[in-house]
C-alpha cells in the first residue's frame, strides 16, 4: 500500500519535470529564427565575430580549435580534446544556438540583428 | 554491521560503481550534447545510500570520482563530476529521509539534480549565458535515465539482502 503511493508521488514528479522541459524546448523551439552571424567567446569574452553569409574556415583560439562555415550554417571540424564533443554537436544556424568545447572553454554562438526580434514577438 | 563486512560492502560497491562509470564511457553517445548520459555508477550509489547510509554513499561518490579521474584524467572533468555528483547526492538524501518518493523519484531528482550543478558549473566556469539553452534538453534527459537507473536500482535493493550475503 504504502509502496504504490509512493509511486503516485513519482509519476507527479516525472510528469512536471517532463512537461517543463517539453515547455521550454517547444518555445526554443518556436522562436528559431535564421542567425546572421557567429560570435566566438573564448573564457567568456568575444574574441572575434564571422558572417554566416561568408564560407571559410578559421582556426580558434590559437588552433585549438577549427571552425567551418558554409552555406550558413557552422559547425566545428577539428578540436584537440581527447572526447571532441564540440565536433560532434553537428551544425548550428539559429539565433542562440551554441558549440561548447569545455575543455578548452570555447563557446560558439550564433546571433542575428535585434530587430528581428521585435517582430518575432509583436 | 560488523566493520569487516561494511569495509567489504564499501570496497566492493566502489568497484561496482567505478566499472560502471568505464562501461558507460564505452558506450559511443548518440546524441552529441554535452551532459547527456545514462548515470549507471549512480545504480552503485543508490544501492549504497539505501543499504549502507548516507556518509557510506558519500565515500562510495568521492571514491568513484577520484578514481575515475586517475584512469580517465582531466581536471576539468573531475570539478564537474564532483560537483555533480555531491550536489545530486545531497538532494538524494534528504529526499529519501524526507520525501513520500520511491526510488525512481530519487534517483530522477538525482539526476536532474546533477545535470542542474554541472549546467551551473559551467555557466560560471565559462562565463556564458548561452549554456542556460542546454538545461531543458538535460532536464527531460535527466528524467528518463533518473526513470530507468531509478527502476533498476529498486530492484537491486529489494532483491538483494545483506544479511545473507558473508
Amino acid at each position: 500500500m504504502e509502496r504504490k503511493r509512493s509511486i503516485r508521488y513519482d509519476v507527479f514528479l516525472i510528469v512536471i519535470l517532463l512537461s517543463l522541459s517539453l515547455c521550454a524546448l517547444l518555445i526554443m523551439y518556436l522562436s528559431k529564427r535564421d542567425g546572421t552571424n557567429v560570435c566566438v567567446e573564448i573564457n567568456g569574452e568575444q574574441v572575434a565575430q564571422y558572417s554566416l553569409s561568408e564560407d571559410g574556415e578559421y582556426a580558434l583560439n590559437g588552433g585549438t580549435n577549427i571552425l567551418r562555415i558554409e552555406s550558413g550554417e557552422a559547425y566545428l571540424v577539428y578540436a584537440d580534446c581527447p572526447d571532441k564533443t564540440c565536433v560532434h554537436s553537428g551544425k548550428i544556424k539559429y539565433v542562440g544556438q551554441s558549440i561548447i568545447c569545455l575543455p578548452n572553454k570555447v563557446t560558439v554562438i550564433v546571433k542575428g540583428n535585434a530587430s528581428n526580434g521585435v517582430d518575432l514577438v509583436s | 554491521m560488523k566493520k569487516a563486512k561494511k569495509l567489504t560492502l564499501l570496497a566492493m560497491t566502489a568497484a561496482v560503481a567505478i566499472v560502471l562509470s568505464f562501461v558507460e564511457s564505452q558506450i559511443p553517445t548518440f546524441i552529441a550534447i554535452p551532459g547527456v548520459k545514462l548515470g549507471l555508477a549512480n545504480i552503485a550509489i543508490m544501492f549504497t545510500l539505501y543499504k549502507l547510509g548516507v556518509s557510506e554513499a558519500f565515500i562510495v561518490s568521492i571514491i568513484r570520482a577520484l578514481t575515475v579521474f586517475l584512469i580517465f584524467g582531466g581536471i576539468v572533468a573531475l570539478i564537474y563530476t564532483l560537483c555533480g555528483a555531491i550536489f545530486s547526492l545531497v538532494i538524494m538524501c534528504l529526499l529519501r529521509k524526507l520525501s513520500p518518493f520511491s526510488e525512481v523519484g530519487v534517483s530522477v531528482a538525482g539526476g536532474v539534480s546533477h545535470n542542474i550543478a554541472q549546467v551551473a558549473v559551467a555557466f560560471f566556469m565559462l562565463d556564458a549565458s548561452a549554456i542556460l539553452l542546454y538545461l531543458p534538453v538535460l532536464l527531460f534527459s535527466g528524467t528518463v535515465a533518473g526513470v530507468v537507473i531509478g527502476i533498476v536500482s529498486g530492484i537491486l535493493i529489494r532483491r538483494i539482502n545483506l544479511d545473507k550475503i558473508f
